[in-house]
């Protein structure tokens, strides 16, 4: 009841106060911030104009005969139901106004299939349900999540109003990063399931599929904070998986990428550390939230038939070794992801711990990043 | 001699069994006409109910009411449901009762394949709706079914890819039954030149479901033994190709749209023509037209694939060939449109529904249009414009033209009238909600909104919450819709044998309701 009172007092607020609150709502596609995007945008216009122009042609014809050939007006039906030279006029005039809209398609399609000389390449690939970025030849790669903020909100009966929410549903822990003004081009791949990466202000998106590379580029010249979402169904968390891309100065981002650098090597220092079980467990909790949580439960019981449950299961409380295996390997041809690429040896060690002593299970021991680190 | 044979066979022209095995055992193209379109109709508010899920969930930012897993089951079962028990059955429904009467032919040619191919259905749609109660729930990887994605699925996954085979299994024989029918069951003088439109947009979407149910068999059977029997064929860890499938998926899928929208064309242009007082206009035009988007179906599907990476060739192939459908089409309108132009028209129900559906159809035939553009369609791909643009051509497409074949044949099938003011109320409120549910759905994508996501950022909740209350409102329109049908068959004024004063055509030289077997002596074609 509550619910249903919620949504209704929430309809009639937003009906009302939408055109004030929300005059940043989008009727069309947006201009862009690329060459390209600009291209599409163009062209978007000149077909939708072609069309507009059509329909007021031919539904203006279909209104002035719904007006004046009524039998109510005493309409006397004609007979006529010929005409050779009509068929050949309404077949030739589309036929030429299509050639007009393919000469300029085909010219923006070729130059976006222009994947050529790029000045530095990004690897992307997707993961149910998150994002990974590889700066090739860098040395930097990480891992994009939906936001904290947004993920604690989303969740069925959080009570959160997302409108509080900044960027709800379209910000990231971890945001690419690009150089304004280079061509950065992309190599699109996944690990599970097809996903597609698409930045509605970069004028594309395109398919990351497992088993093969696509390629596409961007070149923005303005620094900005551009944000998408994934765009092919990829499971029970698709909408959950935006896209941010911080465009920087070339001087910002060489900043921003040294400091990149050094923060995976302190990660590896901190492997060293011995961890106890209440640092395990605590920092277990926020990985399984983040990670393992969508499909297990918040609970551990899983859901009958797709994802088993965590509690009581017999890996999460039989050998430790099996369980770390299924945790950094995964299970082939199930949604059960390899989480060794995912996580580092500390997040891992932290979730087995976690999953071993909380959410109903009581095996009582701990693994360390040390371990994990002999079994890379 | 011949005379006392006739008298004699009329006295044992019996009328349908008594009871609910009548229904059962029946081999009577109305019965089995009948049978099909109930089905569908049941089909439409199952699915419908599906889509009030959908647009409750999408009402307002935040997830209220269902899991996301949930949500993604009902946007799978619905489009299954709405296209294999909704639109399809209520099409061969259409055909059954209609076909044999406008060829003036006694019956369906093949009666007992025509029983068995309705009762298959009952069967699978059981089986796919059952889903929802196994471990792990109904499909939830899009209706599309692309793996890897759908593999992942729980025990349901194996039940739909039967129901599947099944659905494909009743189509392929309704299809054979629907060509066998039209070639060898014509009165004598019925030439194929002077079949009704109906007829030939049938006959042309036979050969397409011949052609393409079995691909689709195919396909998904792929999918099964790469589930359970260590094929990868669509896994590229094992040498296989998850764009395969798509491949083979769309080259059953593209045609696949156009058997759901030819018989409509068909529908349109016996009713049009019968609200206009005037013959059709270019009717030889039109069916050149018909077989030309027939063939050109068969070599567009990858326009459903233009983000997958193809080579640059092979999108400016698609972009073309997508292109070209706009001409065949575009002359069915005009002739539409000149078929009204300077007639004697009015606007009775099915006229309100066929003018409708032109206006309609034509506005998701120009997003179409806009979608063949390839490098625009990278940003329209996956979003609301998409479901904006193929909800205008199957519900205010072929939904509405089935509507209106509803009303203009209803009068027909059971001897009464419906209530003109009703009708006219229940195409008022679908068309103002229709409208409203789904216009707003092309803002929504060109802003940037993905389809398929339960909860979306708070810019796009304005128009969410339109397309939600447009939906609520469409949907109680259509419950309406069942009071109205389901009144008249009950009672009302009693229909003439003409029904509608500028109908033309073997139907209308029949009773109201027509005899159990009509036609067992061939009617003369003038």
């Amino acid at each position: 009841m509550i619910k249903l009172k919620q949504l209704f007092a929430g309809g009639l607020v937003l009906t009302f106060m939408s055109s004030v609150a929300q005059a940043e709502y989008g009727l069309n596609l947006p201009l862009g911030v690329t060459e390209t995007s600009k291209q599409v945008y163009d062209l978007h216009m000149l077909i939708l104009w072609i069309c507009v122009v059509i329909g007021v042609i031919v539904f203006g014809a279909m209104i002035y005969s719904m007006i004046y050939h009524r039998k109510s007006r005493g309409a006397v039906a004609s007979q006529f139901h010929e005409s050779m030279a009509a068929e050949i006029i309404w077949t030739v005039i589309p036929f030429v106004i299509l050639i007009v809209m393919a000469v300029p398609a085909t010219k923006v399609l070729v130059e976006m299939h222009d994947t050529s000389e790029a000045d530095m390449k990004i690897k992307v690939t997707g993961y149910q349900w998150k994002w990974r970025y590889e700066y090739i030849g860098e040395g930097v790669d990480f891992f994009s999540t939906l936001d904290a903020a947004s993920n604690e909100a989303r969740k069925l009966g959080s009570d959160i109003d997302p409108s509080t929410v900044e960027n709800y549903l379209l910000n990231v822990d971890n945001p690419l990063v690009i150089p304004a003004g280079k061509k950065v081009g992309f190599l699109l791949t996944a690990s599970d399931v097809i996903h597609s990466w698409w930045v509605p202000d970069f004028g594309w998106k395109k398919d990351a599929i497992p088993g093969f590379v696509n390629e596409a580029w961007v070149k923005v010249d303005e620094p900005g904070v551009y944000r998408g979402q994934c765009a092919e169904l990829c499971g029970r968390d698709h909408g959950f998986m935006p896209i941010v891309v911080e465009v920087k100065s070339q001087a910002d981002y060489e900043t921003w990428l040294a400091e990149q650098k050094t923060g995976a090597a302190v990660a590896q220092v901190e492997v060293i550390k011995e961890l106890d079980s209440a640092e395990l467990n605590s920092k277990g909790k926020d990985i399984y939230n983040a990670n393992c949580v969508a499909c297990h439960q918040q609970n551990g019981q899983g859901v009958p038939g797709v994802f088993p449950a965590i509690t009581g299961s017999t890996i999460a409380t039989g050998d430790i070794n099996q369980h770390i295996d299924m945790i950094m390997n995964g299970k082939a041809g199930t949604a059960m992801a390899a989480f060794k690429e995912q996580l580092n040896d500390v997040e891992l060690a932290a979730v087995v711990t976690y999953q071993r002593n909380s959410l109903g299970n009581n095996v009582g021991d701990v693994v360390q990043p040390t371990a994990i680190a002999a079994l890379r | 001699m011949a005379t006392v044979t006739d008298l004699h066979d009329d006295h044992h022209d019996h009328g349908p069994a008594k009871g609910l095995m009548r229904w059962v055992t029946t081999t009577n193209h109305k019965d089995i006409g009948t049978l099909y379109l109930i089905f569908a109709l049941v089909m439409f508010m199952v699915g419908g109910a599906m889509a009030m899920v959908i647009r409750l969930e999408l009402f307002q930012p935040g997830l209220q009411f269902v899991d996301p897993g949930f949500f993604n089951q009902m946007t799978t079962v619905h489009a299954l449901v709405m296209i294999f028990g909704g639109v399809m059955p209520a099409f061969v429904g259409l055909a059954n009762w209609m076909l044999p009467i406008m060829i003036g032919g006694p019956d369906m040619a093949l009666p007992r394949m025509n029983n068995w191919s309705f009762w298959i259905l009952p069967f699978a749609f059981a089986m796919l709706l059952g889903t929802f109660f196994m471990d792990g729930g109904a499909p939830a990887g899009g209706w599309t079914l692309y793996p890897p994605l759908v593999l992942q699925g729980g025990d349901g996954f194996s039940f739909m890819i039967f129901a599947i085979h099944m659905m494909g299994i009743s189509s392929v024989m309704g299809a054979i039954n629907v060509i066998v029918t039209i070639l060898n069951m014509r009165a004598p003088g019925m030439t194929l030149m002077k079949m009704p439109l109906f007829v030939w947009t049938w006959f042309i979407t036979a050969y397409l479901l011949i052609a393409v149910m079995p691909v689709l068999a195919g396909a998904v059977t792929m999918l099964l033994t790469d589930r359970f029997y260590d094929t990868t064929f669509f896994s590229a860890a094992g040498g296989g190709d998850p764009v395969l499938f798509q491949h083979i998926f769309w080259f059953f899928g593209h045609p696949e749209v156009y058997i759901l929208i030819l018989p409509a064309f068909g529908v349109i242009s016996a009713i049009i023509p019968t609200f206009a007082r005037k013959p059709l206009f270019g009717y030889s035009s039109m069916v050149y037209a018909t077989s030309s988007i027939a063939f050109l179906s068969f070599i567009v599907w990858a326009h459903h694939m233009f983000t997958v990476g193809l080579p640059l060739q092979a999108e400016l192939f698609f972009m073309y060939a997508t292109m070209l459908i706009a001409v065949p089409t575009g002359v069915k309108v005009f002739n539409w449109i000149s078929t009204m132009w300077k007639g004697s028209l009015t606007f009775e129900t099915p006229m309100l529904f066929a003018i409708g559906f032109v206006i309609m159809f034509t506005i998701g035939g120009f997003s179409g249009l806009m979608l063949a553009i390839a490098p625009a369609d990278f940003q329209y791909h996956d979003t609301y414009f998409v479901v904006a643009h193929f909800h205008y051509v199957l519900v205010t497409g072929a939904v509405y033209s089935i509507m209106a074949s509803v009303y203009y044949w209803i009068p027909k099938w059971t001897g009464n009238m419906y209530s003109e003011k009703m009708g006219q109320w229940h195409f008022w409120l679908s068309t103002i909600s229709v409208n409203i549910l789904f216009f707003p759905q092309h803002f929504l994508g060109l802003a940037g909104m993905p389809r398929r996501i339960p909860d979306y950022s708070v810019q796009f909740a304005e128009f969410n919450m339109w397309s939600s209350i447009g939906g609520f409102a469409f949907g109680l329109s259509q419950v309406f819709f069942c009071y109205i049908v389901y009144k008249t068959i009950k009672g009302g004024e009693k229909a003439t044998d003409q029904v509608w004063e500028g109908a033309e055509g073997l139907e209308w030289t029949l009773s109201s309701p027509p005899p159990y077997h009509s036609f067992s002596k061939a009617p003369e074609i003038k």
